[in-house]
């Protein structure tokens, strides 16, 4: 049913009517709207059958998880953040034991400076952990998400993590059509463990492995990953047919075919960049994107084929790397690199810590592409003058004290000069 | 598509009043779109929501930039940040307050924009008469519904008894439609403000 | 013999009480051929190994106590690495490992699973060392703990950690030389008013059973591990397992240090409930410290070129402080 409800309490809904048996909760923003909403479905009744555990640490979230999933019950945490790093450990033993949890990961930036707004440092981060990772664009996949992730998670014994951008998505309220339980029973059979700790058949789960085998269990981990993107596109198919609507699969094609210039990008930005890119085609610019719905593992074959034609790629990423760049175009570059003609790559910083992307910045950032490209990263809409000024500072005193507080008094100085001259201007 | 820019500060029901007007649309049949400008939120500090209305999906997830209406909540919001930013010349404002536009140094802003387009409505007081608290939220929705046609009272009224149900919802539904009936007879009598 | 009347062992010449001096009803789990021998043999732990000794009674106590429906959850440390070199394994139960410091919060987890699951039969242990359990796990203990969850959780102390090469935990005692600690300087070994008896914190956190044990009393053990899973919610046992490799000390001397370890005050045994202390074990005749130190390289620098350290004074008044507090003696 069609509902105006706040993406949060979206996703919460239709987690709870995937029947996760247990629920791992603990407070970061901006996901904590989807373990408070699960929180109230389990104590109205209307999640039955479930343990909602409010644990003490996100380490812990996700050991339990940890415990939960391998003693048979599906198990689901949702993080952000400080958090997804603090659980970073148990990110990576979940994905080595193949337990399949269910992770919504509120993309947040990374500290320090301690910043609580939307990008995708915190997946970036672990996105070698060998968890899958499926990025939504609106409120509707993010909610849908889950649903497949399940499924995916539970056929193929691996963590599912479903990234969706804190704030932009998780506070937005918008249409979501939320499912009825029969639908997604329907497409989601019972948890059926490939290995379970049960008294009845008794194994050892978590030895420790040597030399002699550490590289053929990694190998088995990297091809599960590069045989599942069949099914990660049919399971979006049959989604589509149960559904009704298309989320999930590797990636979407918005006007590649005849695309001079291709843009790449992950999250909710992609919706932004559709508006523009109808202006930009209706100026006659010859534009198209292609939105990565699933980072890990990564489709490197079917983007190829989406952007064999491209003289031009753009890779959008809203992380970086300080000692590289761009994560995202670093694996694009790689993707296309041995195309008989690849593409020229050109990469963009956007959106860190929250920083709006907006219309006229990537309508900019566009025309830039085509006409006058550039090497290495592209930081869109860098404040020059303060980056200049306090690398003046730095050059002028050894102890020129802290980036974060030195960048902010420059801005606040600034904005107050501003906004004075208005008021003064205005009276 | 129409764009709503609502300020004021933490505990006003910023972020309640974008919703409920997107529920309001929604349940007209429209896309739309409410989100908050992600602080971290505290009691009295300055707060922004978002609306965006359409009849198509909306896909732009930028901040409101130039708001088609803007409606401020408190009104020492002015002394303290440029609420003003972006309005479009023919932009609508709403603004809480029970003193004259002139009184809070705003004619030159009313002037800008269209005769008719700037309605100043004492909403804390209304709040208080009708709920027993100063959120001014539900009651500027009300004027919002007789300043613009972008949605009508009735959806607004459904939208708050969503959000606020039972007697809550009651006393909000009437302190929308006050602050509807006033700002109604305003522009009936071609006046701007209370006491204009 | 009346199995009613209260048993008291003083053997002298040897340090083990046989099971052919108790009634068949008393003796141990390990005297039964029903024994579910759920930590079988052809392990790699060290000879003389104290924690192999007390995880293999304590499991063996649990699985009797819940009919064999027992999951085991491992921290990393000596007990998991020892048991299950990839691809063997001496776990005859279902057995897991998952990191260092979260044994607590996987064990929470599965016993949510066996809840939500309906398999209410079926418990839940979970084990770690001591570095496992007071310093990395401390976090997710104390979150098991105060969440109450259906759990047993055993800590085996030897007193730091062992796996890594003997380095300082906070379960270390004062004077002890590890690898982090070493004996040099003018404060050698582990420094004085420092670290923490985890079993006083599991008991302010009003759990239902707390307990400490020793491999130099398996009887008692056992009945711990029984009395623990006649509970349901959070409990804990911490185990003292000497540790021949880290503390320098002869393989046979595994049970006589144990024993010197209680008998002298050091190791306070006793049993706590709902966040009271229920029943402490007596000591007849304190031994004096020394006798256990002297047993031990890792305290070999206070006992150099014959003259006995000023520290040792220190150590005696720790166990005196135990013997006081525990009302330890015997009246």
């Amino acid at each position: 049913m069609l509902e105006q409800i706040e993406g949060s309490k979206a996703m919460a809904r239709v987690i709870a009517l995937c029947r996760p048996q247990v629920i791992c909760a603990y407070p970061i923003t901006p996901q904590t709207h989807i373990v408070e909403g699960l929180g109230d479905l389990v104590r109205e009744g209307a999640l039955q059958n479930c343990e909602f555990i409010n644990v003490e640490s996100e380490f812990a979230a996700l050991s339990v998880a940890i415990g939960s999933s391998a003693a048979g019950a599906r198990s689901y945490t949702a993080t952000a953040s400080q958090g997804l790093l603090f659980m970073a450990e148990a990110v990576y033993n979940a994905a080595g034991l193949g337990l399949p949890i269910v992770m919504t990961l509120g993309n947040r930036a990374i500290g320090a400076p301690i910043n609580i707004w939307n990008d995708h440092s915190d997946a970036m981060a672990l996105r070698e952990s060998g968890w899958f990772q499926l990025f939504a664009e609106t409120n509707q996949e993010a909610a849908d998400l889950h649903v497949i992730a399940f499924r995916l998670a539970e056929e193929l014994s691996v963590p599912v993590m479903v990234c969706v951008d804190g704030f932009v998505l998780t506070h937005a309220m918008e249409r979501v059509d939320i499912p009825t339980q029969q639908q997604v029973d329907a497409y989601l059979p019972p948890y059926e463990p490939v290995q379970v700790l049960d008294p009845a058949d008794p194994i050892s789960i978590g030895a420790m492995v040597g030399p002699d085998a550490f590289t053929e269990v990694r190998y088995l981990q990297y091809y599960k990953q590069q045989t599942a993107f069949d099914l990660i596109e049919d399971l979006a198919a049959e989604f589509s047919e149960s559904f009704g609507r298309a989320s999930g699969g590797l990636l979407r094609d918005y006007h590649c075919g005849d695309a001079e210039l291709a843009v790449v990008a992950m999250g909710s930005v992609n919706g932004t960049i559709k508006d523009v890119i109808d202006e930009l085609r209706a100026e006659g610019m010859s534009i198209g994107l292609v939105t990565l719905v699933t980072f890990r593992p990564f489709p490197t074959r079917a983007l190829q084929q989406v952007l064999a034609g491209a003289k031009h790629v753009l890779v959008i990423d809203r992380s970086l790397d300080p000692g590289m760049g761009g994560p995202l175009a670093s694996n694009v570059d790689l993707a296309l690199r041995n195309l008989l003609s690849p593409p020229a790559i050109h990469s963009a910083i956007a959106g860190l810590g929250g920083r709006p992307i907006t219309k006229a910045s990537l309508h900019r950032l566009f025309m830039q592409a085509m006409e006058k490209p550039w090497e290495g990263p592209n930081f869109v809409d860098l404040n020059e003058k303060v980056v200049g000024r306090e690398l003046h500072r730095r050059a002028r005193a050894r102890r020129s004290g802290p980036a974060a507080e030195n960048v902010l008094k420059i801005l606040e100085t600034e904005r107050a000069a501003a906004f004075q001259a208005r008021i003064e201007t205005a009276e | 598509m129409i764009q709503v820019r609502i300020h004021g500060r933490g505990g006003q029901g910023v972020v309640t009043a974008a919703e409920m007007l997107s529920v309001a649309a929604f349940l007209e049949g429209r896309h739309a779109q409410a989100f908050p400008s992600f602080g971290s939120e505290r009691t009295g500090a300055p707060v922004v929501a978002f609306c965006r209305i359409g009849d198509r999906e909306i896909r732009l997830r930028e901040p409101v930039q130039n708001p088609d209406i803007l409606i401020v909540q408190d009104a020492t919001l002015f002394k303290a940040l440029d609420v003003l930013e972006g309005l479009s010349k023919d932009g609508f404002l709403l603004v809480n307050t029970a003193r004259g536009f002139s009184d809070i140094h705003l004619d030159a802003v009313v002037a800008r924009i269209p005769a008719g387009h700037a309605q100043a409505v004492p909403a804390t007081e209304l709040a208080l008469a009708h709920i027993s608290r100063p959120a001014p939220n539900t009651a500027l929705l009300g004027a919002f519904t007789a300043l613009t046609d972008i949605v009508t009272l009735d959806s607004v009224i459904a939208a708050i008894h969503r959000t606020f149900p039972g007697k809550l919802g009651e006393a909000n539904e009437r302190a929308a439609r006050a602050a509807h009936d006033l700002v109604s007879s305003h522009i009936a009598a071609g006046k701007d403000t209370a006491d204009a | 013999m009346d199995s009613t009347q209260k048993l008291k062992f003083y053997q002298k010449g040897t340090l083990t009480v046989g099971n052919r001096l108790v009634d068949e009803a008393s003796r141990n789990v390990q005297a039964s051929r029903q024994r579910s021998n759920s930590l079988t043999c052809g392990h790699r732990a060290c000879q003389g190994c104290g924690e192999a000794l007390g995880a293999r009674y304590a499991i063996d106590a649990a699985m009797r106590a819940a009919g064999n429906q027992l999951i085991a959850v491992n921290a990393t440390g000596c007990l998991e690495v020892f048991t299950t070199p990839y691809p063997e394994t001496s776990w005859q139960m279902p057995w897991m490992h998952s990191l260092f410091g979260n044994a607590a919060a996987v064990a929470s987890g599965v016993a949510a699973a066996m809840r939500v699951t309906g398999k209410h039969g079926t418990r839940v242990v979970a084990q770690g060392g001591d570095g496992g359990t007071t310093d990395i796990g401390f976090g997710c203990l104390s979150g098991m703990f105060e969440r109450n969850d259906d759990v047993l959780y055993i800590c085996y102390d030897n007193e730091g950690y062992m796996n890594t090469g003997v380095q300082r935990s906070s379960a270390t005692p004062p004077a002890a030389r590890t690898a982090t600690t070493p004996a040099i300087g003018a404060q050698p070994g582990n420094v004085f008013g420092t670290g923490k008896f985890v079993p006083k914190i599991a008991v302010a956190h009003d759990i239902p059973y707390v307990a400490t044990a020793s491999v130099a009393d398996l009887h008692d053990l056992e009945a711990k591990v029984t009395r623990a899973m006649s509970f349901h919610g959070a409990r804990y046992i911490q185990i003292n397992v000497p540790c021949p490799l880290g503390w320098g000390a002869a393989s046979h001397d595994t049970i006589r240090l144990a024993r010197l370890a209680i008998e002298t005050g050091l190791f306070p045994i006793f049993e706590a409930e709902y966040g009271r202390v229920t029943h402490v074990r007596k000591i007849r005749k304190p031994k004096p410290v020394s006798e256990y130190l002297k047993l031990q390289r890792r305290y070999a620098h206070l006992f150099r070129d014959g003259v006995e350290d000023p520290r040792v004074a220190r150590i005696q008044g720790i166990a005196d402080r135990h013997i006081e507090e525990y009302g330890l003696l015997e009246s």
